[in-house]
């Protein structure tokens, strides 16, 4: 296995409540890993802390090391950051722009102005995300003016515009219906062959369908979110190591 | 614990699987008796009554299937359902053997001749009480129990070895007793098949508690007596 990030020692805390509390992981590269738990066990915190966007909340302290590649997440410029690493939302949340213009920005953002350049890389990402053949002829319209679906694949055709090594998903298929959802599952698949891809989901029969690795976080009795098991998605659904993953993954508790 | 709905319903497929092994059990300890009651009513009956194992299985199995679709089990209550899937089917199998058994009481109606019944009754009772015990075994997940049963094979397959050798001598006595011994002989093959498929039953026992999948007995034996 070889890891695209590895994570050790890792504590995460909101003032002087811990919410995540020595995680150590390493996710494996160009495969999908579904981060599964319990609400509030600080799976979110944790796949937030990859691209920093805990940093925007006043308060927040960390430890311990999370590294994408060779490089310390924890050190890097935020900016620089992101560019590697892309995020799509639980409920999709196109700009208020044209399709063009959504899956531009990231790139214009990083300072490509080459018209012919931008149309390659909007197409390109389009396409990447399945949604090039429902839109290509109408480029300009809105955004907004898709179905829910269609606006969550924009969303991750606007995340694999700056080329990102990692993807982070979260819950990102909550607020879509089932033929939406299915797409957004196929679509993650063909996904992992150029990116990682990290998903936190509530629905396991969602992170038993479509991801190839399982992480389990649950909480300590103080709330603190830690990691119970990580492993193959094949075992964990069906064999899982650790009773309190059994007891979950088959709705016992949580 | 949570998932009482879930539980409610797995439990009432338990109390069908365990209906439906003391109807088999019943069927194969009567089975015997009509062979050696010559018992023809009893026999045609046993023969008829096969229809209702196999209805109570597809009836189970149907039930399995609706609690997989509609519950999602996961895990140890998935091999649970699957398991129990596969146990039905052993059960049926083993009804069948007595139906096997009781058609041999009717295709010997007339006959008058000596059977090696206290052989064939000891392996019917030995092989039906192994098959309480794994069912037993199976329903309280209690796989160390289980993992001991198909130890008891062993007996059944002396006993049939035994009740072999006496159908063959009376083959050899007189040519006229090939027909009416090779009834026989099936009669003592098909209780050491049953014996053998509660080793399976055994085997999803185990499974359901560690996850893995495997023999639990190899005889070596087998391999040259094995004649299906």
């Amino acid at each position: 296995m070889d890891p695209k990030i590895r994570v050790t020692n890792f504590n995460f805390f909101y003032g002087k409540f811990q919410a995540l509390r020595n995680v150590n992981i390493q996710i494996p590269a160009n495969e999908i890993t579904a981060v599964i738990g319990p609400s509030g066990c600080g799976k979110s915190t944790f796949v937030r802390s990859f691209n920093r966007m805990n940093d925007l909340i006043a308060s927040v302290s960390m430890n311990g090391q999370i590294f994408l590649d060779d490089e310390n997440i924890l050190e890097l410029n935020p900016v620089l950051l992101r560019k590697k690493i892309g995020m799509v939302f639980q409920r999709p949340n196109p700009f208020p722009k044209s399709i063009f213009e959504n899956v531009a920005y990231g790139p214009r953002a990083h300072g490509i102005k080459n018209k012919t350049e931008l149309e390659s890389i909007v197409e390109k990402s389009l396409v990447d995300a399945f949604l090039w053949d429902e839109v290509k002829d109408d480029l300009n319209k809105s955004g907004l003016a898709l179905s829910g679906g269609q606006q969550q694949r924009l969303c991750i055709a606007r995340a694999l515009a700056v080329k990102p090594d990692l993807i982070l998903m979260d819950e990102p298929a909550s607020a879509l219906d089932p033929i939406a959802t299915m797409k957004i599952e196929e679509l993650l698949q063909d996904l992992k062959i150029k990116y990682t891809i990290l998903i936190v989901t509530h629905n396991m029969q969602q992170a038993a369908r479509a991801s190839d690795f399982t992480a389990f976080f649950s909480m300590h009795e103080d709330r603190s979110g830690y990691l119970v098991e990580f492993g193959e998605t094949q075992k964990i659904f069906t064999n899982p190591s650790n009773k309190i993953t059994e007891d979950y993954i088959t709705g016992r508790f949580g | 614990m949570a998932r009482k709905l879930f539980a409610r319903k797995v439990q009432n497929i338990q109390d069908e699987v365990l209906l439906l092994g003391s109807m088999v059990e019943e069927a194969v300890t009567k089975s015997v008796v009509t062979l050696k009651n010559r018992d023809f009513n009893l026999a045609k009956q046993i023969y008829h009554d096969d229809i209702l194992l196999n209805d109570k299985r597809y009836a189970i199995e149907n039930a399995i299937l609706i609690v997989i679709a509609t519950q999602q089990p996961m895990a140890r209550d998935l091999r649970q359902l699957a398991s129990m899937l596969d146990v039905i089917t052993e059960l049926e199998r083993m009804g069948d053997y007595a139906k096997g058994i009781a058609k041999v009481t009717i295709k010997l109606q007339n006959l008058d001749i000596k059977l090696p019944i206290n052989e064939i009754e000891m392996m019917a009772e030995l092989a039906v009480g192994m098959l309480h015990k794994a069912l037993t075994a199976f329903i309280e997940g209690d796989s160390q129990t289980a993992a001991q049963i198909p130890y008891e094979d062993d007996a059944v397959d002396k006993l049939y070895e035994s009740i072999y050798h006496k159908s063959v001598e009376l083959m050899m006595s007189d040519p006229e007793n090939i027909d009416h011994s090779n009834l026989i002989m099936w009669v003592g093959h098909n209780l050491e098949r049953l014996a053998d498929r509660v080793t399976n039953i055994c085997e999803r026992t185990v499974f359901i508690s560690t996850g893995e999948l495997m023999e639990l007995e190899i005889d070596e034996e087998d391999e040259d007596l094995e004649t299906e």
